[in-house]
């Protein structure tokens, strides 16, 4: 790193972005004219080692594209990413493979995630074989032994991410992320789309290997009652761009900008319906 | 193996209906191959008749289809009007010259397609990828005659390699290498008109099929994993886009004997398709029979193939298999 890259890099947070932008150019349905559309904006943020980062916002918000720059799935057009003091946005294939092991994500919808035609050992295993860090049957013990640190049996090691249910899946994909000891992961929507009972289950896991491993956790997700209850940071992302962050009681308790205002009044609204629904003997 | 069976079973019923249909159809068909007879005045109607009678042809539909059906267990396929011979003796030899067509130019459109629209995929909207997909566009809006023309044209054109046939005359005079050079000389019209007229739609399956694996979340996901760009491709995403490749290479393989029938009879080549042509000009009833039969039994096969492969290299299909 040069003296300069050195004096900006940044002392506390774990991971930080410095005026991020990123555009895709697309291109309209019944013509050839080409627009932009802005999908980051000039995106400052800092998460805190150790700690949850919440991403709230609405679709179309730039979550998502945020979260695929810092896995480095996309390039930013401009601005800088930076983890533990060293930057990532240049396009340096060996820093990248360096660095990318650090850095894992956790998609959404884990049976797309995972390879059908794969094992429940072989998905874990890849990860580890792939960087050189187990080889011969060591590799196998490993996969399994990240298989009961997440709650799966071992003897489903040769399952295939089909025969699993939608929350052990979930597990499946968390086990492969954590294989290569990252510091950081990136939860992107990954509790959507899983029951209440289940959701809840995952999210102590999530918590347990938090303690454990030191993991510093981003958590894009539009469920801000369950953002309300485990996270220590929160960025409200609008436009592609962070429109008001600090920590969970400051930014969910009195919101300072007019749309985390309107996130957090359409969940008071639903709240209020619910206990209306309640008091009335519920339908 | 009980999936093999069944299948096997379902092929053999596909046979004898297709078989029926094939008979049906025949005996639809106006006119017959004694009935140009009936306009020669030094042939006598009795003569004629005979004839009918001799080869069965007089007799109901049931009881023609149940003597082929017979014949067939013998392995003769009913008896060629025209030659005089047993449909099998005709059939040999000219399947073999049509299988060895198609062999090689399936083979050659596959080798081309595969590493090619694999390269499309991973670079797409690239200005090599538009050149490839507009010439696969071309190719397709051409039809084989268009294409076997042109070639031909070239060839007569160049005298690069011979037009017709698939020997010289004096072929046996030749040494073998003499033999090989004559062969391969002339296979080349007839094989890349063949290879080039199926090469772009096999490009563009493996070109869309991997397309739309590498934007699936697993490839993502392997991605962000730090898996490289060679075993992303040959690892991840071309197993997963290989069950409708193999769909299609059933197809190829099913369509080995009734695939190339223009293109023969356009460049000479003594296969099954002039073979075709004349005994469907001459109403040569059973041969034409046993050409549309080895036809759909190469199709049927090719299915298998297909259906085969698929549970082999599938693990889901495996385990949906068991659970059965």
């Amino acid at each position: 790193m040069t003296n300069e890259a050195a004096a900006r890099a940044p002392k506390t947070a774990l991971v930080r972005t410095t005026a991020l932008c990123k555009q895709y150019v697309q291109r309209g349905s019944f013509s050839r004219k080409k627009f932009a559309v802005e999908a980051l904006s000039g995106v400052d943020l800092d998460i805190a080692p150790g700690c949850l980062t919440a991403l709230v916002g609405g679709s179309g918000s730039g979550k998502s594209t945020l979260a695929r720059c810092l896995a480095m799935l996309e390039r930013p057009d401009s601005g800088e990413i930076w983890l533990e003091g060293e930057s990532i946005s240049v396009g340096n294939p060996q820093q990248a493979a360096r660095l990318r092991p650090k850095i894992q994500l956790v998609f959404q919808d884990s049976a797309g995630a995972l390879n059908p035609r794969f094992s429940a050992a072989e998905i874990i295993a890849e990860p580890l074989e792939i960087q050189r860090r187990e080889s011969g049957p060591r590799l196998r013990e490993r996969a399994l032994e990240l298989m009961e640190e997440v709650g799966l049996p071992p003897d489903w090691a040769n399952r295939r991410p089909l025969e699993f249910s939608g929350g052990q899946r979930q597990r499946l994909a968390i086990a492969r992320a954590i294989a290569l000891q990252p510091a950081f992961l990136i939860l992107d929507e990954s509790l959507s789309g899983l029951d209440l009972s289940t959701q809840a289950q995952v999210l102590n896991l999530l918590l347990d290997l938090q303690s454990a491993h030191s993991l510093t956790y981003l958590l894009i997700s539009h469920d801000l009652t369950l953002v309300g209850q485990i996270a220590d940071f929160v960025a409200v992302m609008h436009q592609g761009k962070i429109v008001e962050r600090g920590s969970r009681q400051q930014v969910l308790g009195s919101p300072q900008h007019a749309h985390t205002r309107k996130l957090v009044g359409s969940v008071q609204v639903l709240e209020a319906a619910f206990r209306t629904a309640q008091a009335g003997g519920g339908r | 193996m009980k999936y093999l069976f069944r299948r096997a079973r379902h092929g053999i019923l596909l046979v004898i209906g297709a078989s029926i249909l094939c008979f049906l159809f025949s005996d639809l068909a106006p006119g017959g191959f004694f009935d140009e007879m009936k306009l020669n005045p030094q042939i006598s109607a009795s003569t004629v008749a005979a004839l009918r009678a001799q080869y069965g042809l007089d007799r109901g539909l049931p009881v023609r289809y149940g003597s082929w059906v017979q014949s067939v267990l013998r392995g003769e396929f009913g008896y060629s009007f025209a030659y005089n011979t047993s449909v099998r003796s005709l059939l040999m030899l000219r399947a073999r010259n049509t299988l060895f067509l198609t062999s090689l130019a399936t083979i050659l459109a596959w080798l081309i397609a595969v590493p090619l629209g694999v390269w499309m995929a991973s670079h797409p909207g690239q200005w090599v990828d538009r050149i490839c997909m507009g010439g696969t566009s071309l190719l397709i809006s051409l039809s084989e005659i268009v294409l076997v023309l042109g070639l031909l044209y070239f060839a007569v054109r160049t005298h690069a390699f011979p037009v017709g046939g698939m020997v010289s005359t004096g072929f046996d005079q030749l040494g073998v290498l003499g033999k090989v050079w004559d062969l391969t000389t002339h296979l080349i019209v007839p094989a890349a008109a063949l290879t080039l007229a199926s090469l772009p739609i096999l490009v563009r399956h493996v070109r869309a099929c991997l397309i739309e694996i590498l934007g699936t979340p697993f490839v993502e996901s392997a991605r962000a994993h730090g898996i490289g760009r060679a075993r992303l491709l040959f690892r991840h995403a071309l197993p997963a886009a290989a069950n409708p490749l193999i769909s299609l290479l059933g197809l190829s393989v099913g369509g080995l004997l009734s695939g190339s029938l223009l293109v023969e009879v356009m460049t000479g080549w003594p296969g099954l398709g002039p073979l075709l042509l004349e005994s469907s000009m001459s109403r040569d009833l059973y041969v034409v029979v046993g050409i549309v039969m080895a036809s759909t039994v190469f199709m049927i096969c090719g299915n298998l193939l297909a259906d085969v492969m698929l549970v082999i290299v599938d693990p889901r299909l495996r385990a949906d298999l068991r659970a059965e």
